[in-house]
């Protein structure tokens, strides 16, 4: 049994971009395997719902054809998790797809693992009706209606897939929603190295140089795992991990960082040490991981809700501001008072008042402040795209000419800084299911497709 | 003293779509005591400061390893709902910077 694993990786989002002398200095170090995460569900439910990717095929395709050509040259997997970000099927084929023009470019040819990470509506309605799904967090009851109306739903795969593309001989893995820690983890614990410690390494390394001092997640971390301990080193000579930074980064994006949930058990850190190796690396060790029984995977859904449209405007008039939430208020009054045939449940009117609460909503505590200027948004989401676009034109309209007690600017209340002043946003969505499933077996619920792609194929 | 003046790091993140979490770093573990030992960053002061429900501030964790205060709070919809505000929820950390720390 190998003593030592490395595992490297590149970027913390697969089209981020890294340095190529740094990604060089990782391949000199010769890693066992090359791991890149590209999922998330913090730019919100568009992606999931729509099917699109939220970066940028031109920068994926970058960052592909290095890593592809790394990997193929030096006989070591290649492993990219949550494939265009979400991970739904359109995610997974559009990644395929860039796979396919790599390979085809760097004149090689691949056997390459598709997994799928996307739950059928039979299947969660049956897991639903045996009360195997369970709410994640303070998180709404999950209803048929939401299963039903959900454009994509995922489940999180842990290693366990991974693991047995790996053992049909895959050379590329490519997954659709995954565990993040899942593609950098899958190796060592194939090797028989400890889960907690490879998936706690996984957890630290699916950021990249985010856990490094100056951070970066466009920038390569290398991870070498012991059966006892990791060691963390950023790649770059430029950053350093310390003790705080690897510490601290434990904490990102977690609400306890003492107990990280995954798939199929909670990796345990209250035993957790951090040591200084020198000034640049970082040896984690003590992790324990809690199996959870009987195994439970995440799962992510997106449904429409409307279809939106805004118009974004300013206001300088100190008469108009004084009296915001009266004029406001009366605006809206006008606008569905034109549109009596609109029902209260078709249609949703906002206005944004940057300036005063536009960031932080309700929980503003200085909402009382009376700024010298507002930006202000107005927004409408209703059943189509045309009834926004009427209700939001209606409600700019009204904005810019209503009267109001004291008004002294009596050409116009707004200021736009575009012509035309109303944008269609299209179809919007909202996460309808945030929950947890219990399931048989890690692997059923994700196929494993393997392919010869590229050049010969 | 104000938190901002005491504190290395001070922000907030989506913890999920459902949860915003609060982070508040020391450099030192002198400062990290003496902000823990004050309780400002209790749940009821959390919850007074932003105006929410006790019961919907959902953890306060002091980590010592990372000289770490986390405070972790429902979220008042889901990212991306209708009327959401912070997407990422990056900028929710405000009103955190002038939390006054006695001596």
């Amino acid at each position: 049994m190998t003593e030592v694993i490395k595992v490297l990786s590149p970027t913390a989002i697969l089209g981020y971009g890294f340095p190529d002398a740094s990604f060089q200095v990782g391949l000199d170090r010769n890693p066992n395997v090359i791991a890149v995460d590209a999922g998330s569900t913090d730019p919100g439910p568009h992606y999931l719902g729509s099917g699109k990717s939220f970066t940028d095929r031109v920068a994926v395709k970058r960052d592909l054809m290095r890593l592809i050509d790394a990997a193929l040259s030096r006989r070591i997997p290649l492993l990219i998790g949550s494939a265009g970000g979400a991970g739904a099927r359109p995610h997974l084929d559009w990644c395929v797809a860039i796979i396919e023009d790599c390979l085809k470019d760097l004149n090689r040819s691949a056997k390459v693992a598709v997994i799928s990470a996307d739950q059928s509506a039979g299947e969660l309605l049956a897991a639903h009706r045996s009360k195997r799904i369970t709410p994640l967090g303070p998180v709404f009851d999950l209803t048929e209606g939401l299963i039903a109306e959900s454009t994509h739903v995922v489940a999180q795969m842990g290693v366990e897939p991974i693991v047995r593309a790996l053992d049909q001989g895959a050379e590329i893995v490519v997954t659709g929603r995954c565990y993040d820690p899942a593609v950098f983890a899958a190796v060592p614990i194939r090797r028989g190295f400890p889960e907690a410690l490879a998936l706690h390494m996984g957890k630290i390394l699916e950021c990249a140089a985010i856990a490094a001092v100056p951070g970066s997640g466009a920038d390569c971390m290398l991870g070498t795992l012991t059966h006892d301990s990791f060691v963390l080193e950023p790649l770059n000579p430029e950053r350093r991990c310390t003790v705080t930074s690897v510490a601290a980064h434990t904490l990102y994006e977690k609400s306890d960082p003492r107990y990280l949930p995954g798939p199929g058990g909670t990796l345990d850190l209250t035993q957790c040490e951090f040591e200084a190796v020198d000034a640049r690396r970082v040896r984690v060790s003590g992790t324990q991981f809690i199996v959870d029984t009987p195994y439970r995977v995440k799962l992510e859904g997106a449904r429409p809700i409307g279809f939106r449209t805004i118009s974004i405007a300013g206001v300088r008039s100190p008469d108009f501001i004084g009296s915001l939430d009266a004029i406001l208020e009366s605006a809206r009054e006008s606008v569905f008072s034109h549109f009596p045939d609109v029902a209260p449940e078709e249609a949703t009117l906002i206005f944004r008042c940057y300036g005063r609460d536009g960031v932080m909503g309700s929980l503003e505590p200085m909402r009382d402040v009376v700024p010298h200027e507002i930006g202000l948004v107005i927004e409408v989401t209703a059943r189509s795209q045309e009834l926004a676009d009427t209700l939001c034109a209606s409600a700019r309209s009204t904005l810019l000419h209503l009267g109001y007690p004291g008004r002294q600017s009596t050409a116009g209340n707004l200021a736009f800084p575009y012509s035309p002043s109303d944008v269609s946003l299209g179809a919007v969505y909202a996460f309808s299911i945030y929950h947890l499933m219990e399931v048989d077996d890690p692997v059923t619920p994700f196929p494993i497709q393997l392919r010869v792609m590229g050049a010969s194929a | 003293m104000k938190l901002s003046e005491l504190a290395s790091v001070i922000r907030s993140k989506n913890a999920g779509p459902f949860e915003l979490t609060f982070d508040v770093l020391f450099s030192d573990l002198e400062t990290y005591h003496r902000v823990v030992n004050s309780d400002c960053l209790s749940a009821q002061r959390f919850a007074y400061l932003y105006k929410i429900s006790v019961t919907d501030v959902l953890s306060v964790v002091h980590f010592l390893p990372a000289l770490a205060i986390k405070i972790t709070i429902r979220r008042s919809r889901g990212s991306g709902d209708l009327g959401e505000t912070d997407v990422y929820g990056a900028q929710q950390h405000g009103p955190l910077l002038d939390v006054d720390i006695p001596e």
